[in-house]
């Protein structure tokens, strides 16, 4: 299993991305420049200030002869992740449905959230149910599946000035619709005034989600919560899932 | 030919900076204003002045969420 993540000019959380993905299988860098995703399963789209957010956040990344291979990639069905700036970059290209505006609190908000999994039988979240750790762990007697029996919760830190999700009345009922929203801010987490509470979104065919919380700063104890850890974990499943 | 774009934010799409710039000015003396919002100016010199939508559609502005207005020199 190979994650590819994404580096573009002013990205910065491409290495903790790169680290995260490195405890689930195998990660490689794939710069902006590059078309090759070096036979990457699943692709990263990490956090940061691609091109300076100039114009709008990732409405110029989106551009890059990598991304144009990672379009190509997710509609051939390949599993793309994308965090915070990757969210927005995901936005921009139309891979993901709305779009990510500023806070309405108007500040840059670094906190940890406390996230409910809307979702759980996803490509990014099937690792995320009750038993989560035994799920990271591999444990062969906890396969990967729905949680739509219970809800589990994520804490991960957010860190973002730009990240209340947006979408018109139509595009919110149709992803309500096909189970589209699979994170939601825990009540009175909802920092950023993102309509319906949404933090994190698939696609209507399940491949690509983004969300603006960093998984990825939530791998080791060390940082506090291991919370993180299942989204990598669960791409890796769906992967291994996929090839049998 | 000199072109430029502005681009504001939808109406009905809460706009926060808007909003803090007009609480900003009573403090700072101004009454009477209301309905502040603030978006982005791109100048730009074109040849061909019809690329400028699809140029505006594509990255300039983000339909999505934004409007944009078209300003051709000389108008």
């Amino acid at each position: 299993m190979k994650f590819g993540v994404l580096q573009f000019p002013g990205s910065c959380d491409e290495v903790d991305a790169l680290y995260a993905a490195r405890r689930v299988g195998d990660a490689e860098l794939l710069w902006h420049g590059e078309r090759d995703l070096k036979g990457a399963d699943a692709i990263v789209v990490p956090g940061g200030f691609s091109y300076g957010d100039y114009l709008r956040a990732g409405a110029i990344a989106r551009f890059s002869p990598v991304m144009e291979s990672v379009i190509d990639f997710a509609g051939d069905g390949g599993l793309v992740l994308g965090i915070c700036n990757g969210f927005q970059v995901l936005c921009e290209a139309h891979l993901l449905p709305g779009a990510l505006l500023p806070n309405a609190n108007l500040r840059f908000t670094f906190r940890q959230v406390q996230l409910d999994v809307a979702e759980g039988d996803t490509a990014f979240t099937c690792a995320c149910g009750g038993d989560r750790d035994l799920r990271a762990a591999g444990h062969p007697s906890v396969s990967g599946g729905s949680t739509t029996g219970g809800r589990s919760t994520l804490s991960i830190p957010a860190k973002h000035s730009w990240g209340r999700y947006y979408a018109d009345e139509a595009t919110l009922t149709s992803m309500q619709e096909h189970g589209q929203v699979v994170l939601r801010y825990a009540p009175g987490e909802n920092f950023n005034g993102s309509l319906s509470d949404i933090a994190g979104v698939r696609n209507e065919q399940g491949n690509v989600f983004g969300l603006m919380p960093h998984p990825e700063h939530a791998v080791d104890e060390l940082t506090g919560s291991t919370d993180g850890l299942c989204i990598f974990t669960s791409m890796r499943m769906a992967v291994e899932g996929a090839r049998v | 030919m000199k072109a430029r774009v502005l681009i504001r934010p939808k109406a009905g799409i809460l706009d926060p900076q808007g909003e803090a710039v007009q609480r900003a000015l009573p403090a700072l003396g101004f009454e009477g204003v209301a309905n502040v919002h603030i978006g982005r100016l791109v100048e730009l010199d074109v040849e061909d002045a019809s690329q400028l939508e699809p140029m505006c559609e594509k990255l300039l502005a983000n339909p999505l969420v934004e409007d944009y207005e078209i300003v051709l020199a000389g108008e």
